[in-house]
């Protein structure tokens, strides 16, 4: 039997050569069709939306400092970006997996409804704002109004957290290990039990992380929000 | 949306390369601001006992040696003038506010942008890449600057509505955002003698700080002050001749960069506008929190 040329299966793309429009159609059109299913970024020197909208069982490995929106809406995809993130950092994600090696601007994981967001450095204002189902670990610490109007889908936070953490919460849940400079309105904090115990080992062990699930603290919504009560002179 | 861009060199030896390294920054934030562009620098100050002030024309064209030989007549006083097409630097001897109403007087055409012993003012409307080449500003030198990229959402476009504002002597601002009181800002500050140029919330902003600093706030105090006085949204950047400085309100909705590293200070909206830095990779990188104040000395 002939010797067959192994065929490859990575693709490099050098942005400070190749178009930002170039990589998105190929992870977007391409990849999936020539067997490709790695595919490494070099210079992405702050660029916008890189591999945003994927929907493939991809793994982009981003070497560098990327801009607003990286991995926006990702489904199935694992981005993982080897720099800082600029604002929206997998905004609406649906499933898969976000990895930021370094801080995380604004709005990371805005909105995402499933999937995994792994931060390892700071993450800024309003990160988890509007959860709806997925998953945010954060290795060090998250700025005011995270997790506001979290819907659903849990969040970790190894380090602290700013003002208003969790304001106006429903279904979703927040472990932090910090200090908690303050609570948003309706949120508050609740005794851990083994289920949540094991939620935070496991979504730890998912993020490469080892924080002992003892030492972080449930923040939860006290539902006095839940429902508008008109009658109630309710206020926020 | 705008785009604001500051750097310091902190080696003497880099203050020629500071228009070089500037212009992909500023030119880098084009998506952010491409309506009007600008820019502050400080430079070398002029001998004591001196002052310079930078002129602008706007699209009439005016003969800047014809107007140095009627202030020569009107102000006996030493002035010389350098001129790059439509903008100038006046270099005077007499004081500064008998300089600039005789220019309101006598050349209405004019515009005085500053007013200092080390800050020099370009701004424009137009695409940021055709004003940098408009005013060399790969040519200039120094010891830091302000710049600004502008997309207007508050007020009209033209030259005297783009960044950087400038007040009192040697002090400019660059903002990011909108400022939902400067109206009452405005109030509160004519009553005291201070006049403004344009309807623009920005210039509120700057006559404010510089205000405070004529009362005796350092930069540092004054911001301060302005976080209970000034309402909206803001990534302010700031110069003066002795000092950059950043600053962002409690939302942070605005962004900003910080790159540090033994040479320099660079500071941008977004980090595309930094990614071209020499050793940009070994720069310690940050986004400065809300309401804190993070400044650098020349």
């Amino acid at each position: 039997m002939a010797n067959l040329k192994p065929v490859p299966s990575a693709r490099e793309f050098d942005l400070s050569r190749d178009s930002l429009r170039q990589l998105n159609l190929y992870l977007h059109k391409h990849a999936v069709g020539e067997g490709i299913s790695q595919i490494r970024v070099q210079h992405p020197d702050g660029a916008h939306s890189i591999a945003c909208g994927l929907d493939a069982d991809l793994d982009v490995q981003i070497h560098g400092h990327v801009g607003y929106y990286v991995a926006g809406m990702n489904q199935l995809a694992t981005v993982t970006i080897h720099g800082n993130a600029g604002p929206g950092a997998a905004e609406n994600m649906m499933s898969g997996r976000v990895h930021v090696k370094g801080f995380a601007s604004t709005s990371a994981g805005a909105s995402a409804h499933g999937g995994l967001l792994v931060i390892d450095g700071d993450a800024s204002l309003r990160c988890g704002i509007s959860l709806k189902g997925a998953d945010i670990v954060v290795g060090g610490s998250v700025g005011s109004f995270s997790a506001f109007m979290a819907q659903a889908g849990r969040m970790v936070i190894c380090g602290d957290a700013e003002d208003a953490l969790g304001d106006s919460l429903y279904e979703a849940v927040i472990y932090v290990r910090g200090r908690v400079r303050s609570l948003g309105a309706d949120a508050r904090f609740e005794p851990m039990t083994d289920t949540d115990r094991a939620a935070v080992k496991g979504l730890l062990s998912l993020a490469g992380r080892s924080e002992d699930p003892g030492t972080f603290k449930r923040v939860a919504s006290a539902k006095s929000l839940y429902h508008w009560h008109a009658d109630a002179n309710q206020e926020y | 949306m705008c785009g604001i861009v500051g750097l310091l060199v902190k080696k003497p030896s880099l203050r020629h390369q500071l228009g070089a390294l500037m212009v992909p920054m500023l030119t880098g934030m084009t998506e952010r601001g491409p309506d009007s562009a600008g820019l502050a620098v400080y430079t070398t100050p002029v001998p004591p006992g001196r002052r310079k002030l930078s002129l602008y024309s706007g699209e009439h064209p005016v003969d800047w040696s014809e107007l140095l030989g009627r202030v020569r007549h009107a102000i006996a006083e030493t002035h010389e003038i350098a001129a790059h097409g439509n903008q100038a630097v006046l270099t005077t001897a007499a004081e500064a506010d008998q300089v600039v109403s005789w220019l309101k007087r006598h050349a209405p055409g004019v515009a005085v942008l500053s007013v200092g012993q080390s800050i020099d003012l370009y701004k424009d409307v137009g695409a940021p890449a055709d004003i940098a080449r408009r005013y060399r500003f790969s040519e200039l030198h120094g010891t830091h600057l302000v710049g600004h990229t502008r997309m207007a959402t508050e007020s009209a476009v033209t030259p005297a509505h783009a960044h950087p504002f400038t007040a009192g002597r040697d002090f400019c601002l660059v903002h990011n955002g909108s400022l939902s009181n400067p109206h009452l800002v405005r109030k509160h500050l004519e009553p005291l003698g201070i006049e403004f140029e344009t309807d623009n919330d920005t210039e509120a902003a700057c006559r404010f700080f510089e205000w405070r600093l004529r009362e005796g706030d350092d930069l540092e105090q004054a911001v301060e002050r302005g976080f209970s006085q000034l309402d909206g949204f803001f990534t302010f950047l700031m110069g003066t001749d002795q000092e950059l400085l950043i600053v962002r309100d409690a939302f942070a909705c605005k962004p900003a960069v910080v790159a540090e590293t033994d040479d320099y200070v660079a500071i941008a909206s977004e980090f595309r506008s930094l990614a071209h830095l020499p050793d940009i990779g070994q720069a310690s990188l940050f986004e400065p929190k809300p309401e804190e104040i993070y400044s650098w000395r020349i």
